[in-house]
């Protein structure tokens, strides 16, 4: 039987003098790519140069006004204040629906994870619910609630609980059991149990409830405005929008959707992201 | 001296969707203070059941299981649980605040302290450098490393480590077994320790409990495992006898 030969080599040593490239510094143009922001701001640049493209092209403001014409008729607008009033009118009704509709997900939620019929009920009910479009509520709403926030609010109840609802659920589902037996090990139960452990580890998918919620909300506000839109003597974006058809001002309707749009980009944008990244991008648990 | 951990005759059954699976049949053994503790056997021997059943997650359909005195009904704080997963730990806390969570969850101590006690055993599983980060910034030796630590920062009665170091690469496993056995040295805490490699049976335990399979029962209880040493092949044998022990009938049945 021999001895197994160890052979010392001083690669690293000799090498020492000479550092090898370890780490290289992106340049400016590569670190600027990088940042997400900057690449969709590029792309909204992009269309908006394609806008003001083809409303030249067209050369027909009742049809498609240009960008330029768009922009200037929404700064004029936001000046004289009616946008900011209209659009608060509308997140004033849409923060009632939202929070409503949050609200009531969460006990929805939290009766279907602790009994086996509260189950049963989340799950008959999202799939009676939530394929049916809030807006065809509307009539019925208008009926029970009268033309005012009531309806709106219902409707916007509507279309945020179910998708709130069943992806927290589909989130608190998802929790892997070791974490739900890590909690039961300290004790936890019920309601710290549920704030504890699986609102934390089910935040990648309520987030994403959270964020469809606010989409269906928004769009079906509008869409709700739109129908009926005045109440209270104060309309919000929709009825800016149908209001300013029947007057033929399109660069003004263009406007209103501009701004429904910009106010849908910054919550996206802003909120949202800003919640990601403080949450689960910093957790690992989503990238 | 009464042991700490008794289990009598603990026979344990699981439902599937079609069938009644019984883990454990009449499995009895006591757990003295400061004993590492091994449940040893191939897959199916129920040790794992054995141990979820120690940790509270599930009743037996006979038999008694008590510690200090007491009888086991739920999971509790006092049998603090190492699994073998890595995401034990929670993902939206610091290391130095999942090692501080269950402290705080159980109200053992005020937040201070629990941050001293945390910063502490973290020192002591030598991850007092990445206390702020989070865990999935860790490799998984790391991981397991902030579950030993917060498990052990509980001053449990009893640490149930469920193959704790299993999904680990070779190198890290033995670093782990070793650091395990250090902090044994300087705590003797008791460690009820479920595992299927016959090494590291003979390793980390001071007695070993040899278990076949389908259903779970009690073939073997080996005692002194400390007193053999691998450099004079001692530790060898055993591992021999053991290999030999549990497939004694697998090798006649097939």
């Amino acid at each position: 039987m021999g001895e197994a030969r160890i052979l010392l080599r001083g690669d690293a040593a000799v090498m020492a003098g000479d550092p090898a490239e370890v780490e290289r510094r992106l340049s400016m143009l590569e670190l600027l790519w990088n940042d997400g922001f900057v690449r969709k701001a590029a792309i909204i640049l992009f269309l908006a140069v394609v806008w003001e493209a083809y409303g030249s092209f067209l050369d027909n403001p009742l049809l498609f006004p240009t960008f330029h014409d768009t922009i200037v008729t929404m700064f004029d607008k936001v000046k004289d204040g009616t946008i900011p009033l209209r659009a608060w009118a509308s997140l004033k009704v849409l923060f009632m629906g939202y929070g409503a509709g949050i609200l009531l997900a969460a006990i929805f939620t939290i009766l279907a994870i602790s009994t086996r019929i509260g189950t049963d009920f989340l799950e008959t009910m999202t799939a009676m619910f939530n394929p049916l479009p809030a807006i065809a509520l509307l009539p019925l709403a208008l009926i029970w609630f009268g033309l005012g926030n009531g309806s709106l609010v219902f409707v916007l109840i509507h279309s945020v609980l179910w998708p709130v609802a069943l992806n927290t659920h589909s989130g608190f589902k998802s929790v892997s059991n070791t974490l739900r037996m890590v909690g039961r090990n300290y004790g936890l139960r019920g309601l710290p149990y549920v704030a504890r452990i699986l609102i934390p580890a089910a935040f990648g998918s309520i987030l994403t409830g959270l964020k469809i919620g606010w989409a269906f909300a928004w769009r079906t506000l509008i869409a709700a405005e739109l129908v009926f839109g005045v109440s209270s003597g104060q309309g919000g974006l929709g009825w800016f929008i149908f209001e300013n058809r029947n007057l033929l001002d399109i660069p003004a309707v263009f406007a209103g959707l501009l701004t429904v749009i910009v106010i849908g980009l910054i919550v996206e944008n802003l909120i949202f992201r800003t919640i990601e990244r403080n949450t689960v991008q910093k957790w690992g648990t989503q990238s | 001296m009464s042991a700490l951990l008794d289990v009598s005759g603990v026979t344990l059954r699981y439902k599937t969707s079609s069938v009644v699976v019984t883990a454990t049949e009449r499995v009895s053994f006591s757990v003295d203070r400061s004993d590492r503790f091994v449940l040893l056997g191939p897959s199916g021997c129920g040790k794992s059941t054995l141990l979820k059943a120690v940790g509270g997650y599930m009743k037996p359909g006979e038999g008694k299981m008590r510690i200090n005195g007491r009888e086991i009904t739920e999971p509790g704080a006092d049998r603090m649980m190492i699994f073998q997963e890595f995401d034990q730990l929670l993902p939206w806390k610091t290391v130095l605040e999942n090692v501080m969570f269950p402290l705080l969850m159980t109200r053992r101590l005020p937040r201070r302290e629990a941050e001293q006690r945390a910063r502490a055993y973290l020192e002591k599983v030598s991850l007092a450098r990445v206390v702020d980060s989070y865990p999935h910034t860790l490799s998984g030796g790391m991981k397991q490393r902030v579950a030993i630590a917060r498990g052990m920062a509980m001053e449990p009665d009893i640490l149930l480590m469920d193959e704790p170091f299993a999904a680990l690469d070779a190198l890290t496993r033995r670093t782990c077994q070793d650091e395990l056995l250090q902090l044994w040295e300087e705590t003797k805490f008791t460690v009820l320790f479920v595992t299927h490699s016959i090494a590291e049976a003979i390793k980390i335990g001071n007695r070993i409990l040899l278990l076949s399979p389908h259903p779970g029962r009690v073939k073997a209880e080996i005692a002194d495992v400390e007193q053999v040493s691998s450099e004079d092949g001692s530790a060898g044998r055993l591992e021999k006898q053991i290999h030999d022990l549990l497939f004694a009938d697998t090798a006649t049945a097939h």
